[in-house]
């Protein structure tokens, strides 16, 4: 193996985990409320330009930026949970998907009213910089990422292995009446869920941030790119999302190498429709 | 009310008829007769376009004041084609539908082109402000007219003022790779390198051609590939969101070719690529049409635009309002000769233009049998402190070009 192929495959690994990250929420709210949150690219989205806005007004760098974005981002989905998504909870799937299709809508109008259409770049003080290894190159802000990244993955694996409410939210995805029966407050639970998902979302939008330029455009390919990632992945699989997202992150920056950049996307949706025909739970698949 | 059937004879009704068929035909008549000319100027106001649709349209809004002083009167209707070629077509019904009597637009090729087909439909003239896919040109269309370089006129254009930089700066590159985007003006220039560039006698080799896609959140893997490849110079077709993604991985990847060119691309002189690059935008060049400095029409919509536009520069936007314009000068001008602003009487004017003083540099502005201006020449503008500045021709340059480009380290 070249050390440039080597250097293509880092670099999709790195990019690949904050995917995963950003998937992560995709699969938490789908794996506990089997809700499919189609305006889930459209909330990374606001989380880029959340951060974009502390670092242009408050010059705080998006590493740190990540805590209160995460935190603000779980307020945001417990509150939206509790008064928009509950009524939808057992009803209709095309009912749930055309209240989000449409929450996704307003979003990205709502952004493009307030910022416009243009990028809008972070300019960190190391956002050029680079660490050597060898013959390798590798970024150091996606470096970051990936570490912040892997940090909010395992903190949310901690969450639900060990502490009471995680475990009872695990309870509420393995059996709902029986969740109902001992007595846990289940609509608490989904909206403490929901919101669990959005900070995952909102972590991931603030680390993508410092990868990629915020614009409004970049919600639906976000979207997208989260389905298809927990597709292969495993829906509601947590594991899944991550491996999904370092998959997809590797094949299409190895596609986008020896083939041609411009059709890489075309190899992830490949990626996608042969999982879908081999293993259609996805590779990790299994509930939460 | 009561109705005197007696008193309807046949030649009372052939009248009426015809009183009402003047009066039905009347607003045609008025509208043909008008003193200001109707242009509707169509840009990609929003979506992906947004950007550039939006300093073109900086370019319509000073316009008018700026013609009124030169003896035109038009009424301008801006419209969004939201970047999207159906809104487009959709909008250009509409505009002539309500009296709209030229059209003018709309930067983006497929856009441009879905408004061509309106316009032959309904006879409304079209002339294309920016649009570089040479099928505009081609296809037959009776009431379109260009004044912008076809991407093949581009590319020429381009090809030869970057062996005028070779000759002035003394550099020898010995390779180059070509970055385009996938979209329809990247595949319009790669069309035309591929045709002109094997027979354009360019002392070094073009290693490989490279499409991405604009819509790509970085450009890692295409640098990479580029850093492997090692060529002298980086010759690129990009927007400013991606010129802005290409540097950036640039730099991170250490990759330092002698230059980075556009032969005739947006991007690399935009704000927004200044903005988020700082002195890494420097010392770019892009070999590409450009306001003429020393025409008394740049300097009149230079201080018009200074006025009416104090928050953006005339230096980074004078291509784009340059442009548009001189495509309502050229309307105003023809409607002017025609005296009258039917179809295919303006459009004949339009045929007939020679106009000698313009905004952007070149010979007097004159259209062929297929509507194309096929004589726009390019300049080299390289970035210095964050502007555009011309470098050559010598004749209108106000600094000489700088390559090898200085290193990336010292810069950041």
């Amino acid at each position: 193996m070249t050390a440039i192929t080597l250097n293509v495959i880092v670099q999709g690994v790195l990019t690949g985990l904050v995917y995963g990250l950003m998937a992560l929420g995709l699969s938490v709210i789908f794996g506990v409320m089997r809700v499919v949150n189609f305006a889930h690219g459209e909330f990374t989205v606001i989380a880029m330009y959340a951060a974009f806005i502390l670092f242009e007004v408050l010059h705080i760098d998006p590493l740190i930026a990540l805590l209160p974005i995460a935190a603000v981002f779980f307020g945001i989905g417990y509150l939206l949970q509790r008064t928009l998504i509950t009524p939808f909870i057992g009803r209709a799937e095309h009912e749930q998907f055309i209240l989000l299709v449409g929450l996704a809508t307003v979003i990205v109008n709502g952004i493009l009213l307030i910022f416009g259409p243009d990028a809008r770049p972070i300019n960190l003080p190391y956002s050029f910089d680079s660490y050597t290894v060898g013959s390798l190159f590798i970024d150091k802000v996606r470096v970051l990422a990936a570490i912040a990244a892997l940090a909010v993955a395992a903190a949310l694996f901690l969450f639900f292995r060990y502490t009471r409410t995680g475990t009872a939210i695990r309870a509420c995805a393995d059996n709902l009446t029986g969740a109902g029966v001992v007595g846990l407050n289940v609509k608490q639970l989904y909206a403490v869920t929901f919101g669990l998902g959005l900070a995952c979302v909102g972590a991931a939008g603030t680390l993508m941030a410092t990868i990629a330029d915020a614009s409004p455009g970049l919600a639906q390919a976000y979207t997208l790119l989260a389905f298809t990632i927990v597709i292969v992945g495993g829906l509601g699989s947590m594991v899944g999302a991550l491996v999904g997202g370092i998959l997809i992150g590797v094949s299409e920056a190895l596609a986008g190498f020896y083939i041609q950049p411009s059709m890489k996307s075309m190899f992830s949706f490949a990626l996608l429709i042969i999982v879908l025909v081999l293993r259609p739970q996805g590779l990790l698949g299994r509930r939460l | 009310m009561s109705f005197d059937h007696r008193k309807l004879s046949r030649r009372s009704v052939l009248a009426g008829t015809a009183a009402g068929a003047v009066l039905l035909g009347a607003p045609a008549i008025v509208r043909a007769q008008t003193k200001a000319l109707k242009i509707a100027v169509l840009l990609p106001q929003s979506g992906y376009l947004a950007q550039a649709g939006q300093s073109c349209h900086r370019g319509a809004l000073v316009a008018p004041s700026v013609l009124s002083d030169f003896g035109h009167q038009v009424e301008l209707i801006h419209i969004d084609m939201e970047s999207n070629p159906d809104v487009a077509r959709t909008q250009t019904e509409r505009a002539i539908n309500e009296g709209a009597q030229c059209i003018v637009g709309a930067f983006d090729s497929a856009g441009t082109l879905a408004i061509a087909q309106v316009c032959e439909q309904r006879q409304v003239p079209l002339i294309v402000n920016i649009g570089a896919a040479p099928q505009l040109t081609e296809q037959g269309y009776k009431f379109l007219v260009r004044n912008f370089p076809t991407g093949g006129m581009l590319v020429k254009n381009g090809l030869h003022q970057i062996q005028a930089l070779i000759d002035a700066t003394k550099i020898a590159p010995k390779t180059a790779v070509f970055l385009h985007a996938n979209d329809n003006f990247g595949m319009a220039q790669r069309k035309g390198m591929d045709a002109l560039f094997p027979t354009a006698g360019l002392p070094f080799k073009l290693l490989e051609s490279i499409a991405y896609d604009p819509k790509a959140q970085d450009l890692s893997v295409e640098v990479t590939k580029i850093r492997g490849l090692n060529p002298d110079l980086l010759l690129v077709v990009t927007r400013a969101a991606d010129a802005i993604k290409l540097v950036r991985d640039t730099v991170r990847q250490k990759f330092q070719p002698m230059g980075i060119i556009s032969p005739g691309a947006p991007g690399l002189y935009d704000e927004e690529f200044y903005k988020a690059l700082g002195p890494l935008a420097d010392y770019h060049i892009d070999a590409l049409p450009w306001a003429n400095p020393k025409s008394k029409v740049t300097q009149a919509l230079e201080a018009a635009f200074k006025k009416q536009q104090p928050n953006y520069r005339f230096a980074v936007e004078c291509f784009n309002v340059g442009f548009t314009f001189d495509a309502l000068l050229i309307a105003a001008d023809a409607f002017k000769r025609a005296g009258t602003a039917t179809g295919p009487e303006l459009m004949k004017a339009l045929m007939a233009t020679n106009l000698v003083d313009h905004t952007m540099i070149g010979p007097p502005i004159k259209f062929d049998a297929k509507g194309q201006n096929v004589d726009i020449p390019s300049g080299c503008v390289q970035n210095r402190a964050q502007t555009p500045t011309v470098v050559l021709p010598a004749e209108v340059a106000t600094m000489t070009p700088v390559l090898p480009m200085p290193p990336w380290q010292g810069r950041t």
